[in-house]
């Protein structure tokens, strides 16, 4: 049985990729169409994991209905935008979360060190 | 300057620092035969140690919400993100612009690339690209930024504290470069360098050309002010092994002495 985490994983892209709003019962279906050890999961399951994803905020729930719709809160698109700029913010206390590559060298540096590198090459 | 303080206040209290310190704790549980200090040696011990707790305070707080940062981050990550083909412990996410960075943590350390950066870089200056970002993985510079960042935090008033975080940035940064090279030539490190820090230039000013980074292209040498690329653009010598060990054993004194000196009428006495 997979980890609460990859299942989150699968229900988020079964969510993103859906073009409307999908029951805990569709995703129970598609999640056992895609794997072989999901055949036993219960529909409890996926409630459970939809309930975490909708507290991270990853997720609605449209009450409107019976039984309960669940859709993605925005696109992939919109989360990758979001997951960089938590990554390269300027904000003062990144460089203690994570290592960026060019850490340390300001825009203005980096273009005067394409300009160097320009001219060597040209030279 | 916590020191200074210490020792100061604790001067009536005894010889040495061990009798002093003793002297101290005595007074504490209300022992009469300890000479009352004065209220302005009490003062500066009652600053040490507040400055002391305020430090070690700040430096579990900045733990505490790094990590919690960071497990927010890597959260994201595991949605958004696919293990990479080629490398272990080395994520992609799927988006245009060349990024690299990593996620230090105590058992689940990641390096994190673009696909961007898989297009535009070449397989070469991918390589450089890890080592640097491994190297600051299995060097755990985390823990030197994060100590310095709650030392600047806590006292940011404090020029030293703002000078020494820059300096350690710098220098871990120069670490990685070394390592990074082991893998790849100058040549390769800098052109990943320049594609990965120009994108991000371009994707802040949405792609308008800045005016002071137009001046300086007509310029023959540039200006590059960080040690870190002056370093790669101009390679110097390694210094030679007696200089290193003089600049090594000047460290150490420097640490050790002061505290030798405090304790010392009390190791000639035994």
């Amino acid at each position: 049985m997979a980890s609460l985490g990859d299942l989150e994983r699968s229900v988020m892209d079964l969510l993103w990729d859906s073009a409307e709003p999908l029951t805990a019962n569709d995703l129970r279906d598609d999640l056992a169409a895609l794997g072989t050890d999901a055949k036993e999961l219960a529909v409890t399951t996926v409630l459970t994991v939809l309930a975490r994803l909708e507290k991270k905020g990853l997720v609605e729930r449209e009450r409107t209905t019976r039984p309960h719709r669940y859709a993605a809160s925005s696109s992939r698109e919109d989360h990758t935008v979001g997951l960089l700029n938590d990554a390269l913010g300027t904000a003062q206390d990144r460089e203690a979360v994570l290592a960026r590559f060019i850490g340390g060298i300001s825009p203005d540096e980096a273009a005067s060190l394409r300009a160097i590198l320009d001219s060597v090459k040209s030279a | 300057m916590i020191g200074s303080m210490l020792v100061w206040g604790l001067d009536p209290l005894g010889d040495d620092l061990i009798s002093a310190l003793h002297g101290g704790w005595l007074l504490l549980t209300g022992d009469t035969s300890v000479p009352y200090p004065g209220i302005v040696h009490l003062f500066a011990l009652s600053t040490a140690l507040l400055f002391g707790f305020h430090l070690v305070l700040t430096l579990m707080r900045a733990a505490w919400r790094t990590s919690r940062q960071r497990a927010k981050h890597r959260q994201l990550l595991r949605l958004l993100s696919n293990p990479s083909q080629t490398s272990a412990n080395t994520l992609v996410i799927d988006h245009d612009m060349p990024v690299a960075y990593c996620v230090p943590g105590i058992s689940q350390s990641v390096t994190v690339l673009s696909r961007g950066l898989l297009t535009q870089l070449s397989a070469q200056e991918q390589q450089a690209v890890i080592a640097h970002e491994r190297s600051h993985l299995d060097q755990r510079h985390d823990l030197l930024i994060l100590a310095f960042t709650a030392w600047h935090e806590a006292l940011p008033w404090l020029p030293t504290s703002r000078l020494g975080l820059d300096a350690v940035r710098q220098l871990i940064e120069m670490l990685a470069d070394d390592k990074a090279l082991e893998k790849a030539n100058r040549q390769t490190l800098l052109k990943a360098i320049v594609t990965v820090a120009t994108a991000a230039t371009m994707d802040d000013r949405s792609s308008t050309p800045h005016a002071s980074s137009a001046g300086l292209v007509g310029m023959p040498d540039g200006e590059v002010s960080s040690r870190r690329l002056k370093r790669l653009l101009s390679p110097q010598d390694p210094l030679s092994r007696p200089q290193r060990a003089l600049v090594l054993l000047s460290t150490i004194m420097l640490m050790v002495c002061p505290t030798v000196l405090l304790i010392a009428p009390r190791l000639l006495d035994w």
